[in-house]
Formats: structure tokens, C-alpha cells, sequence
């Protein structure tokens, strides 16, 4: 098992170091002159040589990129262009927030789509699952922005229920916090449990075709049990993996709904450093969420070898 | 003596099957009357997109403005007519960037084999990494905003899919016997790619390409929503959307059709490669 492990991990490290290369290439995007774009108004010729200087501007790209590699190693995502804090502390003050949304959401998603999945995958062919295939479609195809626009219009415009916009921390007032994110998490979860639906009907249908499925009501066993405590099980395998895969769905997501919502999180951070040319910001946000992204793979990789005994040997 | 069974060409077998399949002949021809909109733009469009008109700020729908006005008194049907062209284009291109680099290499790599296929092989895990929207913001916010990088990054950003898919089926392809044959006779490479490689691989290919242009439509109203594609007066759906939820509670109708439009788009892309994918399925009856 720990070969297998080792084994991913070794997979794992050459994808990061491209990650790293493919996040540094984006400055060479800039059109012009780097320090011209990193100077912004500045347009002191003192300055731009201090800001040349201090980003290794004048070295050799492939050196530049070892020496960004190298504070990288030492936790150092460089400095923001409009606030003169580091990076890293930045994402780090607003990644928890991004994390609760980020899990309410999926407590969404699972709580929707693997019932609706499993219903689909035992009633194959009636109603109940073309209108849970209709429902999964139109929710990968509505646009979370729009339809969070639509549940201010009606839940908060219209019907006042719930706030519109902003954020409080659970640590301050947990009740005003679930109700600043209730809408979010719904958003932002419907397009993932619309995935979540479709993979759990797939697994679910390969399941109930098995031996032990059958052999399980040749026993005489309820079809409740046999749906749930069998067939369900071993379809949640590979659900659960693809769940941990969506990571990429959900930070893709949370940058609008964090948008719609006026929620100062990880994905808000990105869309307003893009507007302030803060760069480092940028580079630093995408460099995470493709670390995040690759940790989060080699986690469900180890997940399915520890919960696979097939895969152990 | 047995009847002789009437064999049928792949292109009568593949649209039959496509009849077989309602939702997605209505996806089809929701695809085909888009695609009509975004051309006949100019014609059906009442009035002029771009054009203020202070008389006629923040009308609710009416006789003569069907979907009412937004905040500079600009007719939304207009608008909304002429911003189909921004996503008919960036779905169209950017799967086009997408298609052309992807292919190409996911073929190469699989053909080829050994360090070629692992350079491209990371190359595809490192980007597949990097969330599709957010690498599409990050190379939309180095390239500048405008229509232009919002398709290049969102082009950038579909283009690993291509890869894997193109390698997937290049490496079936070349393991089956008439290609192993030809590859015995001493044929050409290049032969084989176009002849026997190319032609086996366009279908699954095509499949994805019209799935891919459904995201494309979403990722390029995402960007133009954030202010990152489509930039002003230039319509848009995504950025009619952006204006809209400034003004959520005076013009609420604002935000209701751009986005109804996309959301129906997407489905119509989306039925017609679902339906794309059973018909060209040859395992399928």
C-alpha cells in the first residue's frame, strides 16, 4: 500500500513543478515592459530601476524563475502590489472563508445529489428519473451567477427573507453567518450536486447489476437494504473520489458567487487584484488553487487505496 | 436464400440514431436558430444596441420595448440579440484554439510514446490542475481585458481536455490490427496519423468539441460578467448581467433574460452532445 502511495506522490511532484512553471510564465504575458506593468501609475525612472531590481527584472528569465522558486520553497508568494503585504498572508486571511463556503456548498451537493441519484438509478426509466436527468442538466447549464442574482431578486428583494449580501464570521455570530451563506452555499452547490447526481446514477446502476446485489435479494433481503446497505456503499466509492475532484468546480464557482454575493473571500481576492494589476496577487491565488487542486487529487488517490482493498496489493 | 441485409452508411446510421433521440434534435435546432440570431443580429434587432437614449431609461417590458430598457435606456431585445454574437464567437473560437492545439499534441503524444507523451502527459496534469476559470482569469488579466484574450484564455484554459482525449483514442487506434498492419508494410507515419488515426478520432472529438462550447459560452459570460471579456457598450449576455445586479431592485428585468438566454444555450449544447455521443457511439444498436 505504501508503494502505491509513494508511488502517486512521485506522479504528484513533477505536476506541481510545472504548476509553479506555468504560474511564473504568466508574467511573460505582460505585454511591454514587466516593470513598467508592475509599476502601475508609477512612472519614475528611479523607481521602475528599485522595482526591476527587487523582482530580479534584470536576470535571466530562467534564473527568475529559480529565484521565485526558491522563495516559493520558503513560503514567500512575493508582495502585494497594492497593499505591501505579503501574498501569503493575504490568502491566508481569506482562504477560511472560501473553505466554509466551500463546504456548505458541498453539504449541498451531497445532501441533493446522491439521493437524487440513487432515486434515479432504482426507478431507471419512469418519471421520477427523466426528471431527475432534466433537473441535473438545467443545473450544470444555469449559470451559478445568474441563478444567484435570481435568488436575491426573489428571497431577499422580494420576499425579504434572507440577506443579500456580506459576510459575518461564525465566530462572531454563527446564526448571522449561516444566513449570509445559505444562499451562497445553495448556488454554489446546485451545479455540483447536478455532477454529483449524474455520477452516483451511473455507479449506482453498475452496482445494482452485480452478483452481490443479486445474490443479496435471492436472500430474501429488503430492497431498501439491498439499495443501501449494498448496492449504495460501493457506488459511493468512485462518487466520493469525483466529489474530491470537483475542488476545481467549487473555486471556479466561488469566484463568481463570492462576486454576486459581496463575500471578501479567496475568489473575490483574485477578481479584485485583476482590477488593481495587483499580479503577484493573482499568480499566488492561481499557484493555490493549482496546489490545492493536486494535493487534493493525491488525497483521494490515497482515500481510494485505503478504502479499495483490491488496490492495496 | 437468405434476404440481403441493406447495409447503411455510417452518416444515415449516425442521424438515425440522432432521430431517436427528441431532446437532442430540440438541442439541434435551439443550436441552429442561436446561430441564425447571432448572424441575423443587424436585421432583427428593433433598435440600435449601443445608442443611449435618456427618454427611455429603466423601462419595464412593454409594446415597444419587449424587454424593457436598462439604465441608459438601451433596448434589452437589442442587446440581447446582438450579444449572441459575443458568445456564439467565443464559444466557437475558443473550442476552435482548443481543437487545433489539443488534438495535435494528444495525438503526437500518444503515436509517438515515451518522453514525449510524459512531457505532454504532466504538461495536461499541471493545467488540468489550475481551475479552469481561474487560469481563464489569470491569462485574461496578463493578456488585458477584452473579447480577443477572454477567448484565447478560455481557449488555453479547455485546451488539456483535447489532449487526453486525443491521446486516449490515438493509443486505442494504433493498438488495433489494420493500423498495426499498415505500420508492418512500412506506411508512412504521417499516412497513418491522417489516414487511419485522424478519421477514427473525429467522432469522440466532435462529441466533446460541442460539450466544450457549452462551458465556452459559461466561461465567456463568467469573464465578461466580471469585467474581463466582452468590454462596454459592446453587448453581452455576461455583461449585461454584470450591469443588471447593480440595479436589482429598480429594473429587475435587467437580469432576467440575459441569463435565461445563456442557461438555454448551454442546455441546447448540452442535449445535442449528449444526443451527439449515443449516435456516434458504435457499441450503440
Amino acid at each position: 500500500m505504501l508503494r502505491a502511495i509513494l508511488g502517486r506522490l512521485l506522479v504528484a511532484l513533477p505536476t506541481m513543478l510545472l504548476v509553479t512553471l506555468l504560474v511564473f510564465s504568466l508574467q511573460l504575458l505582460l505585454p511591454g515592459d514587466p516593470a513598467l506593468a508592475l509599476a502601475g501609475e508609477e512612472r519614475d525612472p528611479e523607481a521602475i530601476a528599485q522595482i526591476r531590481a527587487q523582482h530580479h527584472l534584470d536576470r535571466p528569465i530562467p534564473v527568475q524563475y529559480l529565484i521565485w522558486l526558491a522563495g516559493l520553497l520558503r513560503g514567500d508568494l512575493g508582495t502585494s502590489l497594492k497593499t505591501g503585504l505579503p501574498v501569503a498572508e493575504l490568502i491566508a486571511s481569506k482562504l477560511p472563508v472560501t473553505i466554509e463556503l466551500a463546504i456548505l456548498s458541498m453539504l449541498v451537493a451531497v445532501a441533493v445529489g446522491i439521493p437524487a441519484g440513487v432515486v434515479a438509478a432504482v426507478r431507471k426509466g419512469t418519471a421520477a428519473d427523466a426528471a431527475a436527468n432534466i433537473v441535473a442538466l438545467a443545473g450544470i447549464s444555469i449559470p451559478n451567477f445568474w441563478l444567484g442574482i435570481m435568488l436575491i431578486l426573489l428571497v431577499s428583494v422580494r420576499w425579504g427573507l434572507l440577506p443579500a449580501s456580506g459576510y459575518t464570521s461564525p465566530f462572531e455570530d454563527p446564526l448571522r453567518n449561516l444566513q449570509t451563506m445559505l444562499m451562497p452555499a445553495v448556488v454554489l452547490g446546485t451545479g455540483i450536486a447536478a455532477v454529483m447526481m449524474r455520477h452516483t446514477r451511473s455507479a449506482m446502476l453498475t452496482a445494482l447489476r452485480q452478483d452481490y446485489v443479486r445474490t443479496a435479494r435471492a436472500g430474501g433481503l429488503p430492497e431498501r437494504v439491498v439499495v443501501l446497505r449494498h448496492a449504495l456503499r460501493n457506488a459511493l466509492l468512485p462518487v466520493v473520489t469525483l466529489g474530491t475532484l470537483e475542488l476545481g468546480t467549487l473555486l471556479s464557482g466561488a469566484v463568481l458567487t463570492e462576486q454576486v454575493f459581496t463575500i471578501p473571500g479567496f475568489g473575490k481576492l483574485v477578481v479584485d487584484a485583476v482590477f488593481t494589476r495587483d499580479y503577484p496577487v493573482v499568480q499566488g491565488v492561481v499557484l493555490c488553487a493549482g496546489l490545492g487542486f493536486i494535493l487534493m487529487s493525491l488525497l483521494a488517490d490515497i482515500l481510494y487505496v485505503l478504502l479499495d482493498p483490491r488496490l492495496r496489493t | 436464400m437468405a434476404p440481403i441485409e441493406r447495409v447503411s452508411s455510417p452518416g444515415a446510421r449516425v442521424r438515425r440514431k440522432l432521430a431517436r433521440h427528441p431532446a437532442a434534435l430540440l438541442g439541434g435546432a435551439v443550436v441552429l436558430l442561436f446561430v441564425a440570431v447571432a448572424i441575423a443580429a443587424p436585421l432583427l434587432a428593433p433598435f440600435d444596441p449601443v445608442k443611449s437614449n435618456w427618454l427611455a431609461v429603466r423601462r419595464p417590458p412593454s409594446a415597444a420595448f419587449w424587454l424593457g430598457t436598462d439604465e441608459l435606456g438601451r433596448d434589452i431585445l437589442s442587446r440581447l440579440l446582438w450579444g449572441a454574437r459575443a458568445s456564439l464567437l467565443a464559444g466557437l473560437v475558443s473550442v476552435a484554439i482548443a481543437v487545433g492545439v489539443g488534438v495535435p499534441l494528444g495525438v503526437l503524444a500518444g503515436y509517438v510514446g515515451g518522453w514525449l507523451d510524459a512531457l505532454v502527459g504532466r504538461l495536461t496534469d499541471a493545467l488540468l490542475a489550475c481551475p479552469f476559470l481561474i487560469l481563464a482569469i489569470a491569462l485574461a488579466a496578463f493578456l488585458g481585458p477584452s473579447l480577443g484574450n477572454a477567448m484565447i484564455a478560455i481557449g488555453v484554459s479547455a485546451t488539456p481536455i483535447f489532449i487526453r482525449l486525443a491521446r486516449g483514442q490515438t493509443l486505442q487506434v494504433v493498438a488495433e490490427d489494420h493500423v498495426l498492419g499498415a505500420r508492418a508494410i512500412g506506411c508512412p507515419h504521417r499516412r497513418i496519423l491522417l489516414v487511419y488515426v485522424l478519421p477514427a478520432i473525429t467522432a469522440p472529438i466532435l462529441v466533446q468539441a460541442t460539450l466544450a462550447i457549452a462551458g465556452a459560452i459559461i466561461a465567456e459570460a463568467s469573464l465578461s460578467f466580471l469585467g474581463l471579456g466582452q468590454q462596454p457598450p459592446a453587448p453581452s449576455w455576461g455583461s449585461m448581467l454584470n450591469t443588471a445586479r447593480s440595479f436589482m431592485t429598480q429594473a429587475p428585468w435587467m437580469a432576467i433574460s440575459p441569463g435565461l438566454a445563456i442557461a438555454v444555450v448551454v442546455l441546447a449544447f448540452n442535449l445535442l452532445g449528449d444526443g451527439l455521443r449515443d449516435a456516434l457511439d458504435p457499441r450503440e444498436p
